[in-house]
C-alpha cells in the first residue's frame, strides 16, 4: 500500500476530477469506486483515517427493512461485501455469521414472520427459529423468548481497517490520500479550500464528511446522533451471530426520545461488542452513565451471562442522521458541483461499498444497479429554505 | 504456621498456605507459561502489581483472573494456558 | 450482583503510604474516612507484605496508626468510574460500590516504565518492582540466577531483596552513566542523594552483588521463557545466563482517575497547589501522583493532603517545609536516572510494543499519533488500557494519551451496568 502522505506539503496544482472530503469509510469506498471508474481522485481528511463516526461504529453488515429504500440499498450493498470478501485482509476481520434477531414474545414472533416473508420475497434469505432451536443456536441467550429469525447472509467488520483497505484500492487505482488536511468549504466551482487558506481545483467534489458534512453544506439536514458501545475481553463463543432485538428497528426509526436497544456483535478473537444507544441533542462524546446503564441492563436482559464478563472499554461516537432515515446520495440540489455522500445513520457500515459505487455511477452517467432515486439529495429541495 | 489449602493446577493437586498469592503457589508448582498471547506467544507475570493482565489464568471456570492479586482458597480450580 | 452505597466525607484512593497518611490524619480529625485499594493488601508497592510481615519500622508505625484512626479500609475494591460530582464507582469482588464523598484524595501511586526490546515478552521477564512484590510473596528465587536491569533506585532495593532471599544475582546494570549519577548530588549543599546512593551501592557491595552503571539490557533471549540476555556497555557486548531479568525503567504515576475527574497535569504528573489540591475542587493528589519522589515525599504529601481535605491548613502548614526538601530530592534523582537515547531505541521492526494485541513497532511506526495507531492496529485497547504501552509509545514515538474514558479498569459488565433501582435523585447539571 502506498504511503499515505500527511499534507503541508506544497504541489497541490494537479486538477482533480474528484475532490472526496472524508476518508470514512463511505469517502474511502466513493474514493474505490470512483478511482476504478477511471477519475483521478483526492481524497482529503483531518485524520485518523476513518476517524470519525466510522471509528466508533459497531461494524454490522446487515439487511434492514425499515423501509424498501433501505432494503434495497442494504442488500445491495451487502452482495458487493460478500463479493469483496476474499480480497479483504485479516484486520478488517470478516466474519459472515449472520444476524439473529430475537423476538421476546408472541407479539414479536408474528412480527418475525411478517420480516421473514419480507426478506425472502426480496430474495434475501432468513430461517424462522422456534425457541427450542433459538437457544441451541446462542446458549447464553436467556430462556423465555419467542424465537427468531436467523439472517445467515449478513456479518460483521472491523471498520477502520475497511477504510484503510479500501483507499488502497483506491490508491492503486491512481488516487491520492492526503490526511491532516482541514477542508473548509466547498467551491462553487468544484475545488475545495482548506483552512491554510489553499485552494484545491476539480471538477467536482464530494461531501463524505459524515457529522461533519452540514459544515460543509450549509443547511444539509444531518443531525448527529449520539450511540455507546462497550466491548469485553475475550470469550470466544459466547455469541455465535450479531444478536439483535426486534425493538432496535424502533429506536432506530424513533425522531425524538433517547433510547437503547439490545444488539450485540461478536469480534475478530472472541471480543463481545454490546450496544446500542440513540440520543439526540447530545453533541458531545463523553460518556452519559445513565445511557450507558440502560443499555448495559437491556443487554444484561438478554445474555444475563454478559454480567459476569469483563468489560475493557466503554465509548460514544455519532451517526450522521437524516430526517426521512435514508442517506444523501447524488448530486447536491444547491451546487451541481458538489455530490453528496452522507447521512447513513447507522448503516455506513452497510450500505458504504452501495453508496460508492452507486455515486460512481451517478457521476459518470453510467446506469446503477437499483434505483437511486429514494436517495437523491433532490428530495430535500422540495419545500425547503433557500441554501443560495 | 498458615493453614494449607488444597487447589488445583491444571488438574494436579497442589497444597499452599491459605492466602498464598496464587502466581507465587502457580511459580511454586513450576508453571512458567501463564497463558498465550493473541498470536499464541507463551506469557507470564510482568508488572507483578495487577496492571499487565499478562498473568492471567481460569479460576474456577472464570477467566482473565489476575494471579497476582488472586489468594489461593481451598478447592480452587485453575487452568493455566488458556 | 450486588451493589452498594456508601457515604463518606473523604475518601481516599490508593492504601500505598500517601493514601495510608491521608486516610490517617483525616479520620483522626474527625472526618468520616475510607480508603479503598485494587489489591487484597494495605501498603501500596513499597510496603507490600509489611502487614504480614514487619521489616519496615515507618510502615508498621502507618499500619498500626491508619487501624487506630478508625478509617474505613475497603479491600479489593477498584475504581472504575467517577459516574457522577462527588462519586466514585468501584468495583469489589462480585459487587459493585457506589462512593459517595466530600473530599477525594487520589494516592494511586505509580507504575513501572517498560521499554521494549527483543524478547521483553518472554515468561520470566519481569520488572524490578514486579519481581520484588512476588519474591515478598515467596516466589522461589534461591538459586536461580538474577539479572536485574533498566534505571532507578528500585533496581537496587530489587537487587537487595533478591540476594536476601537467596537468589544469585548475576548483576544490577543500571542505564545512568556514573558521572550523571553523582553530578548532581554534588551540586546540592545537604547531599542527600548522594549519602542515599552511596548507601545502597554500599549495600550492594556488602551482599555481594555487582552494581554496574552506563549499562543495559539489549535482548533476552530463550524459547520457552528467558534463558540469557545479551548486556552493552560502551561498545562492548556481552550475554550472561539466567533465570530471571528484572528489567524497567524508572516509575510514572498512575494518572487515570485524575485525568478522568480533568485535573490538570504538567509535566507528566498532577498539577496541585500548596495544599495538595488539584485543579478540580474538592480532589486532591499526594505521592507519586504528583511526582515520582518514593516513600518520604508519599507520608509527607499524604499527610498534607488529609489535613487539608479535614480543614486542617495549620496542621498541613507544618510539613511544607519537609515537602520543600523531599521535592528537591526528587528533582535530583529524576535528574540522575534521565534515559539515554540507547534505551529509547531497543526495540526492532519485529518486537512487540502492545503486548496485549501482539502489536509490534514496525506496524506502529507508520502512525502518526495514538488515535490513529489505536484505531488501526488496537495497541492501547487491551486490558493493560495502554499502562504497559503507554510509557513505551510516549518514550518511542513522543505520542501522549488521549482523554480517558470508564471503566478505569476492566471491570464486570454487571458493575458498569450499575443498580437495579437508582433511586438516588440524578442532579444531571453537575455530571463531571
Amino acid at each position: 500500500m502506498k504511503e499515505i502522505r500527511s499534507a503541508g506539503a506544497s504541489g497541490l496544482s494537479d486538477s482533480y476530477d474528484a475532490i472526496i472530503v472524508g476518508a470514512g469509510i463511505v469517502g474511502a469506498a466513493s474514493a474505490a469506486e470512483c478511482s476504478r471508474a477511471g477519475l483521478k481522485v483526492l481524497v482529503l481528511d483531518r485524520g485518523p483515517i476513518g476517524g470519525g463516526s466510522t471509528g466508533s461504529a459497531m461494524g454490522h453488515i446487515v439487511v434492514m427493512d425499515d423501509s424498501e429504500a433501505q432494503f434495497a440499498l442494504t442488500s445491495y450493498s451487502r452482495r458487493l461485501w460478500r463479493r469483496l470478501a476474499a480480497e479483504l485482509p485479516d484486520d478488517v476481520e470478516y466474519d459472515p455469521c449472520g444476524t439473529l434477531w430475537v423476538a421476546a414474545d408472541e407479539e414479536e414472533m408474528a412480527g418475525m414472520l411478517r420480516k421473514k416473508n419480507y426478506y425472502e420475497m426480496n430474495g434475501a434469505r432468513a430461517d424462522v427459529l422456534d425457541e427450542a432451536s433459538l437457544a441451541a443456536a446462542e446458549p447464553n441467550l436467556r430462556r423465555g423468548l419467542a424465537g427468531g429469525l436467523c439472517v445467515v447472509d449478513d456479518a460483521v467488520i472491523y471498520p477502520p481497517c475497511a477504510a484503510r483497505f479500501l483507499l488502497a484500492k483506491a490508491q492503486e487505482d491512481g488516487a491520492e490520500v492526503r490526511v491532516g488536511v482541514d477542508v473548509i468549504s466547498l467551491s462553487a466551482d468544484g475545488g475545495v479550500r482548506l483552512s491554510d487558506g489553499t485552494e484545491i481545483s476539480a471538477t467536482l467534489s464530494v461531501n463524505a464528511a459524515g457529522c461533519g458534512s452540514p459544515a460543509l453544506t450549509p443547511g444539509l439536514p444531518v443531525r448527529k446522533r449520539k450511540g455507546h458501545l462497550v466491548v469485553t475481553d475475550r470469550y470466544p463463543g459466547f455469541v455465535r451471530h450479531q444478536i439483535v432485538e426486534l425493538g432496535y428497528l424502533k429506536s432506530a426509526h424513533s425522531v425524538a426520545a433517547d433510547s437503547v436497544a439490545f444488539n450485540v456483535q461478536p469480534r475478530g478473537g472472541g471480543q463481545v461488542l454490546i450496544g446500542s444507544s440513540r440520543q439526540y441533542d447530545a453533541e458531545k462524546s463523553d460518556i452519559d452513565q445513565d445511557i450507558l446503564r440502560r443499555m448495559l441492563r437491556r443487554a444484561v436482559e438478554f445474555l444475563p451471562g454478559l454480567e459476569r464478563l469483563s468489560a475493557l472499554r466503554s465509548w460514544a461516537g455519532h451517526r450522521p442522521a437524516t430526517p426521512d432515515k435514508l442517506p444523501l446520495i447524488g448530486r447536491s440540489p444547491w451546487n451541481e458541483k458538489v455530490w453528496l455522500a452522507t447521512g447513513h445513520e447507522g448503516l455506513g457500515i452497510t450500505t458504504s461499498l452501495a453508496t460508492g459505487k452507486l455515486l460512481a455511477d451517478l457521476i459518470t452517467g453510467r446506469p446503477t444497479e437499483i434505483p437511486a432515486a429514494p436517495y437523491s439529495p433532490e428530495r430535500l429541495s422540495k419545500g425547503d429554505a433557500d441554501h443560495g | 504456621m498458615a493453614d494449607l489449602v488444597t487447589i488445583t493446577i491444571d488438574g494436579a493437586r497442589v497444597s499452599v498456605p491459605a492466602g498464598t498469592v496464587l502466581a507465587v503457589a502457580l511459580f511454586q508448582a513450576g508453571v512458567v507459561r501463564f497463558r498465550r498471547s493473541t498470536r499464541g506467544e507463551p506469557r507470564g507475570p510482568l508488572c507483578g502489581m495487577g496492571i499487565c493482565f499478562e498473568c492471567r489464568v481460569t479460576v474456577n471456570g472464570r477467566p482473565h483472573c489476575r494471579s497476582c492479586q488472586t489468594l489461593c482458597e481451598e478447592g480452587m480450580d485453575v487452568r493455566t494456558d488458556e | 450482583m450486588s451493589n452498594r452505597r456508601l457515604d463518606f466525607d473523604v475518601v481516599v484512593a490508593g492504601a500505598g503510604p500517601a493514601g495510608m497518611a491521608a486516610a490517617s490524619v483525616a479520620a483522626e480529625n474527625g472526618r468520616k474516612t475510607a480508603v479503598l485499594d485494587a489489591t487484597p493488601w494495605i501498603g501500596g508497592q513499597i510496603w507490600r507484605g509489611q502487614e504480614a510481615k514487619r521489616s519496615s519500622r515507618a510502615a508498621g508505625r502507618w499500619l498500626e496508626r491508619l487501624r487506630a484512626s478508625g478509617a474505613q479500609i475497603l479491600r479489593c475494591a477498584a475504581d472504575v468510574a467517577a459516574p457522577r460530582a462527588g462519586v466514585l464507582l468501584a468495583e469489589a469482588g462480585d459487587s459493585s460500590l457506589e462512593i459517595s464523598w466530600q473530599k477525594l484524595i487520589i494516592a494511586a501511586g505509580a507504575r513501572e516504565l517498560f521499554l521494549p526490546f527483543p524478547g521483553w515478552t518472554l515468561p520470566n521477564v519481569m520488572g524490578p518492582g514486579g519481581i520484588q512484590v512476588l519474591v515478598k510473596a515467596g516466589l522461589p528465587v534461591a538459586g536461580k540466577r538474577v539479572v536485574v536491569a533498566g534505571s532507578g533506585p528500585l533496581l537496587i532495593a530489587a537487587g537487595a531483596e533478591l540476594r536476601k532471599a537467596g537468589a544469585k544475582v548475576v548483576v544490577v546494570a543500571e542505564q545512568a552513566g556514573f558521572s550523571d549519577l553523582v553530578r548532581f548530588a554534588g551540586s546540592l549543599s545537604r547531599s542527600a542523594p548522594k549519602k542515599i546512593f552511596q548507601a545502597a551501592q554500599y549495600q550492594l557491595r556488602l551482599l555481594g552483588v555487582p552494581y554496574r552503571t552506563g549499562c543495559w539490557v539489549t535482548e533476552a533471549q530463550g524459547d520457552q521463557k528467558v534463558e540469557q540476555v545479551a548486556i552493552r556497555s560502551q561498545n562492548k557486548t556481552w550475554t550472561l545466563p539466567c533465570d530471571y531479568l528484572a528489567c524497567a525503567y524508572g516509575l510514572v504515576p498512575n494518572l487515570e482517575l485524575p485525568r478522568l475527574l480533568g485535573c490538570r497535569l504538567e509535566s507528566g504528573a498532577v498539577q496541585v497547589n500548596s495544599f495538595q489540591e488539584t485543579s478540580i475542587a474538592g480532589v486532591f493528589c499526594a505521592g507519586e501522583m504528583t511526582g515520582i519522589g518514593g516513600e518520604d515525599r508519599a507520608l509527607i504529601e499524604g499527610r498534607i493532603a488529609g489535613y487539608a481535605a479535614s480543614r486542617r491548613r495549620d496542621k498541613a502548614e507544618r510539613f511544607f517545609k519537609a515537602r520543600k526538601r523531599a521535592r528537591k530530592f526528587s528533582r535530583a534523582m529524576d535528574e540522575a536516572f534521565a534515559l539515554r537515547d540507547e534505551v529509547k531505541h531497543l526495540a526492532r521492526r519485529e518486537t512487540i510494543v502492545c503486548r496485549c494485541e501482539d502489536v509490534s513497532r514496525s506496524r506502529l511506526e507508520v502512525h502518526d499519533g495514538w488515535r490513529s495507531a489505536k484505531l488501526h492496529t488496537r495497541c492501547g485497547m487491551g486490558p493493560c488500557q495502554g499502562r504497559v504501552c503507554g510509557g513505551a509509545v510516549r518514550v518511542l514515538f513522543g505520542w501522549e494519551h488521549e482523554s480517558v474514558r470508564p471503566p478505569l479498569f476492566p471491570v464486570s459488565v454487571g458493575t458498569l451496568a450499575g443498580a437495579d433501582a437508582d433511586t438516588s435523585p440524578q442532579d444531571k447539571s453537575t455530571r463531571p
